[in-house]
């Protein structure tokens, strides 16, 4: 498969703040690529730059199979972009922020007007579309932002948090969005806080922290050098705690808290199945709670998280 | 891949989003188109026995027809507000940044900003010069002074909105951006000659009104209009007072707005 985006060596510092230190990307065609981090680790810097809206201070960048500083218009004709912050026009309606788009991209009035119908239609806005945009909710606006970018039909598109700031539900309908994008033949690259949306949607993921790559793979792998979910028990009498910890060897105990934590999945049938040797030992648990991996465990897991530091160290793709 | 730049269609497109803003948020349009017949029909009406008479009127000098091209250039200075808040609004929100990763002839955002607040401009002129000819403007043009003066007001209307829109952009705010543009809107149009003689000002004061772009504009104008006297060169120094600001203006704004992104 030919690469979307092939990115070596990305610098980029403001002032002596190194904000993206020795990044290399590379994205296939047709597949999604999450860059998952948190706040600060240099996710939006690094979309910027490949959206050639900032230059970069060093790194070789084809995007497209244009080199981004010989040939950014190349480039520009290309992508669309779909950033953190909202880039509708508030005092235009839906409709004439997709007119506009349409003109931007010289589609000509009858097509343009054609592909704006088309878009509201397909992004839920035909009622709306009549609107002003600086009225519209902020799941309406993400969606007329993505559909303003969709406009001119690029071959790649960049979105930066498409689902921060989402409702459950609009998260949910902006992911389907984005995978039927995927169907069509789209390259997509997008950034997130959120594990579980990168596990969601990404081909390929690659973990951000403070400006370097510190892992990248497939969700499988970079999940599977997490430690795991677990369910946590809690007791309040020392003698069940110690009772429990003979029905449930698997599980680590912490003696001073009274709690044991039991490796698991997540998945109903564990749970069920734990609950199942609770009631047959008649143990009285104090809380229950599941614990699920997040983005939290896959940093500790790959930022330095003593049980899991070696593991991590091998995949480290970093410079 | 070839890609093909069409200036004329972005810049087309970028305009009817502005002429779009100013019909949404006429409040900013209004005030600026307003605000010249209003200082008009003040200076004019209210004022202006007094100033008449003070200024040795009677012995054919009329006040109005004095005011009035002073009056023309308030409503270019004070409509340069519009452009410098829209511009700074659009850099501090998110569609700038959309526009920059897009293959779009790189200055239509602003072009479409300089033009869409020429036209917006060219009401408020044409509403001046009709609310002047009813309280008393009597020009003595002919249709080709006119067309000099029309052209002379273009220019000037460009250059300013131009050098507004480099200093919208330069401020991190529209609050900002209305501020910084104040010097054009206030400064320039008082400390000239259009509501005063140069002769009956405090001589630090005259001596800034005497060189300063509007006073060379007024000065070519009441000639063209009024046919009153002036000096040679008076209409060249305009002219060039316009295309200096013009160049500056234009320049300065594309570096500003281009600043960190490959161009």
């Amino acid at each position: 498969m030919s690469s979307a985006i092939d990115v070596r060596g990305l610098h980029k510092s403001y002032g002596d703040k190194l904000v993206l230190d020795g990044i290399d990307l590379n994205v296939a065609e047709g597949t999604i690529f999450a860059l998952l981090g948190p706040n600060g680790a240099g996710k939006t810097t690094a979309v910027q730059i490949l959206s050639t809206l900032i230059t970069a201070d060093a790194g070789e960048i084809r995007v497209a199979g244009h080199d981004l500083h010989q040939d950014p218009e190349a480039v520009r004709a290309a992508i669309g972009v779909t950033g953190q912050f909202s880039a509708v026009d508030g005092l235009l309606t839906g409709q004439e922020n997709l007119i506009m788009m349409a003109d931007l991209y010289h589609l000509g009035r009858s097509e343009g007007r054609r592909r704006a119908a088309e878009l509201l239609e397909q992004f839920d806005l035909v009622e709306a579309g009549k609107k002003m945009a600086m009225t519209y909710s902020g799941g309406m606006k993400r969606r007329l932002d993505l559909a303003m970018t969709l406009v001119g039909s690029p071959r790649i598109i960049f979105l930066d948090e498409p689902t921060t700031g989402l409702d459950p539900r609009s998260r949910h309908s902006m992911w389907q969005l984005i995978r039927e994008l995927v169907a069509g033949g789209v390259t997509v690259l997008l950034t997130t806080q959120y594990l579980e949306e990168a596990d969601q949607l990404a081909d390929q993921i690659a973990v951000l922290d403070q400006g370097r790559l510190v892992a990248q793979g497939t969700p499988e792998q970079l999940k599977r050098r997490v430690p795991g979910g677990h369910i946590r028990l809690r007791f309040t009498a020392p003698e069940e705690f110690a009772l429990a910890g003979q029905v449930l060897p698997s599980a680590s105990r912490d003696e001073e808290a009274l709690v044991l934590q039991v490796p698991s999945d997540g998945s109903v049938h564990t749970l069920r199945a734990l609950l199942a040797r609770i009631d047959d030992a008649s143990l009285e648990v104090d809380e229950l709670t599941v614990h699920t991996p997040d983005l939290d465990d896959v940093f500790f897991a790959v930022t330095g998280q003593p049980t899991t530091h070696e593991n991590a160290e091998e995949k480290v793709t970093s410079k | 891949m070839s890609t093909v730049s069409y200036p004329m269609a972005d810049t087309a497109t970028m305009l009817r989003r502005n002429l779009r803003h100013a019909l949404r948020y006429p409040g900013l349009s209004l005030g600026a188109i307003g605000m010249p017949v209003i200082m008009m029909l003040l200076f004019g009406v209210v004022f202006g026995k007094t100033f008449s008479a003070g200024l040795g009127g009677g012995n054919g000098f009329d006040y109005i027809d004095f005011l009035t091209p002073g009056i023309l250039l308030m409503s270019i200075a004070s409509g340069t507000m519009s452009p410098a808040v829209g511009a700074a609004m659009d850099m501090t929100e998110g569609i700038v940044a959309r526009f920059r990763t897009m293959a779009i002839f790189r200055p239509a955002v602003l072009t479409g900003h300089v033009l869409g607040n020429t036209i917006l401009t060219i009401v408020s002129l044409v509403l001046v010069v009709g609310f002047a000819i009813l309280i008393g403007f009597r020009p003595n043009a002919s249709l080709g002074d006119w067309l000099l003066a029309s052209g002379l007001l273009i220019a000037l209307t460009v250059a300013l909105t131009w050098f507004a829109i480099a200093l919208g952009l330069t401020s991190k705010t529209a609050e900002g951006a209305s501020n910084v543009v104040l010097p054009i809107s206030l400064l320039l149009p008082f400390l000239s000659n259009t509501f005063i003689p140069l002769e009956s000002m405090p001589s630090g004061i005259r001596w800034f009104a005497e060189y300063q772009p509007f006073t060379a504009v007024i000065d070519t104008l009441r000639h063209l209009l009024l046919g009153t006297p002036m000096d040679n060169g008076t209409g060249w120094l305009a002219l060039g007072w316009c295309a200096a600001i013009a160049v500056v203006g234009y320049f300065w704004a594309q570096k500003t707005y281009n600043k960190g992104t490959i161009a």
